[in-house]
């Protein structure tokens, strides 16, 4: 990752989605309710450089999925600009869209329910070779589905089984070779080991490091799991209630956290050295997206809470190889690992 | 009662659980013992279909049919509860073990106010009148840190949230103070930051009034932050059995140091590869007669594949492997065992 060589695979502006949770309308117009709406994602910035992984970390609730989709494009955003290579995603007509599209690929959570149980495996990872090159011959598209099988770690012959047939690992390598399948730049892995054991997890994501060396992919990773995060990841954005608190590269997340609510993360994660480690379990929980706090979201449950914080919403600004969007950062204790985090508020 | 008899809590002894089915008996648990004392948490830790929720089943009787214990006694205080009749078994339920599934939102009545489902299970198991009950729900809640427990009595488990309801399930299986409490993933289905807190209420919990908990896992970092002494299942046997510390930093079952070794982690140096397990958890219809870890691993000698080996105890641990049998093992593989994976793996060092 040669600083002048690095070239941004994917640019996202201002990103935003904002669902409508009203009731039916004449329920609403009964109980003279005001229409409510979700913000599962406000104002996200970030960029991916070409052949690096991105990871984007948050609890439930925090709209990783929800950034998953609208980069793909399988839902548009209510605001902002994805931008993939220089084509603006929501602007491109319908031929750039579908170029853009075999460049794109994603990666699902659970195998179990992501592949068609109905198909064969040459069907399922023979749909997008035909999607993307119709002319293609049945030879070759055998011999295509065949490569792809052997370069995630299975075996050609296997293209003749059910999904059934396959354990929860070799599906999720299935779900790989599929996404292979139309040569993408790409890929978008939306919790792809969640749903595994560890040592298959193991296997699944060295699998995806490898061919990431070996194809030059780009990968946006999206997890709850800070220790899949430190394995994989070049860069990293913590996602609070919908927006970025801290992007950072992976190193520096991991020995420097700066906002709160990564410090928190880091430290309440269980730890394998962890033996008998006594620690402050951090305050609160998740607020209630529909009615989230004013000022920056995470005030209520921040141990270094000030006035500001709970009237203002705190812009990103730099802070050492970080962007951080926090009023008090500057002022913040220095992070070490392991440091008890007296609350000043409890709720 | 001497001290040694009274520290023993939960005795399982060559448990084995065998399913019926027309293709052929199953056995999901197999030869599986181990104790916890009296103020001990345990950690129960191995991947899916080891066999640790069905051994967690077995041991309060929620077994089945066709599944069924086939082997082997459990103890609870000195008393055989494996082959008790239903009416006794539910006595004990609740009363002397207290359960924690994952899901807080099926362990819960969606129908019952929170304080009804709490002074219900007071009322069954304690000698106490129904005001006594409502104080006594009212005081569960206080303990597992539920604010505003008063008003709260009257909620319904859809009015909490995913830790508060996780609290609430806690209450409910501590409300009748039972000795031991199996605790199946209690935390598997809850973000980190209230995973930290379920997990330091749990154990302050505990050692305050000298439960003792099986701690069923899949998860290390839970198991090294929260556990005393580790059980490691694998396939539905014992593989290793020792203190948490000591069997995380220096394994000495193959799959356990792969497990290890196997487990990202925010310690461990960023881009390190981890190692990997080849292969999967073979499946319960093609029982192996050896050691059922033989074909994943690296350390395969004839006996493992012709003679399941017996658990032998070597140093503080437990395990059932040959490389620990000096009758079987050379000194130069247990050396080679130690090498590859005790150093590599980050943790500890």
């Amino acid at each position: 990752m040669v600083q002048n060589m690095s070239r941004a695979l994917v640019e996202v502006q201002g990103l935003g989605k904002r669902f409508d949770v009203s009731s039916p309308w004449l329920n609403r117009v009964l109980a003279r309710e005001p229409k409510r709406y979700l913000s599962a994602v406000e104002s996200v910035d970030f960029v991916i450089e070409k052949g690096t992984t991105f990871a984007l970390v948050g609890e439930s609730g925090s709209g990783k999925s929800t950034i998953a989709k609208m980069l793909v494009g399988l839902m548009p955003p209510s605001t902002g600009r994805v931008v993939i290579d220089g084509v603006d995603l929501m602007q491109a007509d319908a031929l750039e869209q579908n170029q853009l599209r075999r460049r794109i690929q994603m990666i699902f959570q659970d195998p179990y329910a992501s592949l068609n149980p109905r198909w064969r495996i040459d069907e399922i990872i023979g749909e997008p070779v035909l999607a993307f090159e119709p002319e293609i011959s049945r030879r070759d598209r055998s011999r295509r589905v065949a490569e792809l099988l052997e370069q995630v770690g299975l075996s050609a012959t296997d293209a003749h089984r059910y999904p059934h047939e396959f354990s929860g690992g070799q599906r999720q390598r299935i779900g790989i070779a599929r996404a292979l399948a139309s040569k993408p730049e790409l890929i978008v892995c939306d919790e792809p080991t969640s749903a595994l054991d560890v040592s298959v997890q193991a296997q699944v994501l060295n699998l995806m490091r490898d061919l990431q060396t070996e194809l030059g992919l780009t990968y946006l990773f999206i997890t709850h799991d800070l220790s899949v995060v430190r394995y994989m990841a070049d860069a990293i954005g913590v996602l609070y209630l919908g927006s970025l608190v801290e992007s950072a590269p992976a190193s520096s997340l991991f020995d420097t956290p700066q906002h709160p609510y990564t410090r928190m993360l880091l430290e309440a994660a269980p730890r394998l050295d962890g033996f008998g480690r006594q620690h402050q379990p951090p305050a609160g929980e998740i607020p209630d997206p529909i009615n989230r706090p004013s000022g920056c979201f995470y005030h209520p449950r921040c141990p270094f809470v000030t006035p500001k914080c709970a009237q203002e919403q705190p812009l990103q600004r730099s802070m050492g190889q970080a962007q951080v969007a926090c009023h008090e950062v500057e002022r913040l204790p220095v992070y070490h690992p392991g440091q008890v985090i007296e609350p000043s508020v409890s709720n | 009662m001497n001290s040694d008899s009274s520290d023993l809590l939960l005795d399982v002894n060559n448990l084995r659980v065998e399913i019926a089915q027309r293709q052929g008996t199953l056995t999901p648990v197999d030869d599986v013992s181990f104790k916890i004392n009296a103020g001990e948490i345990v950690g129960v830790v191995g991947e899916s279909g080891a066999g640790k929720s069905i051994t967690g089943a077995a041991i309060i009787g929620l077994l089945e049919r066709p599944a069924g214990i086939a082997g082997g006694t459990v103890s609870l205080l000195g008393q055989r509860i494996d082959n008790l009749p239903l009416k006794e078994l539910r006595k004990i339920r609740g009363s002397q073990i207290g359960t924690i599934f994952q899901d807080p939102l099926t362990s819960l009545n969606p129908l019952q106010r929170i304080g009804d489902q709490l002074a219900e299970t007071a009322l069954a198991h304690l000698p106490v009148s129904r005001s006594e009950a409502r104080d006594l729900a009212l005081a569960a809640l206080e303990d597992v840190g539920i604010p505003g427990a008063a008003q709260r009595l009257n909620a319904y488990p859809h009015e909490f949230s995913g830790g508060m309801r996780q609290r609430v399930v806690i209450a409910l299986a501590l409300i009748a103070e039972p000795s031991l409490v199996i605790a199946d993933e209690p935390t598997t289905a809850l973000d980190v930051s209230v995973q930290a807190q379920i997990l330091t209420l749990l154990k302050d919990l505990c050692l305050k009034r000298g439960m003792g908990v099986m701690l069923i896992t899949h998860d290390m970092g839970v198991i090294a932050e929260t556990t005393d002494r580790v059980v490691v299942l694998y396939a539905g046997r014992v593989a290793e059995v020792g203190p948490t510390a000591s069997v995380m930093r220096a394994p000495l079952h193959p799959y356990t140091a792969g497990l290890m070794g196997a487990t990202p982690s925010a310690t461990r140096r960023q881009g390190e590869r981890l190692q990997q397990i080849p292969g999967s958890m073979p499946s319960l219809r093609n029982a192996t007669v050896g050691c059922a870890f033989a074909a994943r691993c690296q350390h395969v000698m004839p006996q493992c594949i012709d003679v399941r080996p017996p658990l032998i105890e070597h140093e503080s641990h437990e395990v059932a492997c040959y490389l620990h049998d000096p009758t079987v093992a050379p000194d130069g593989a247990r050396h080679q065992l130690i090498s590859s994976h005790g150093n590599s793996d980050g943790v500890g060092q």
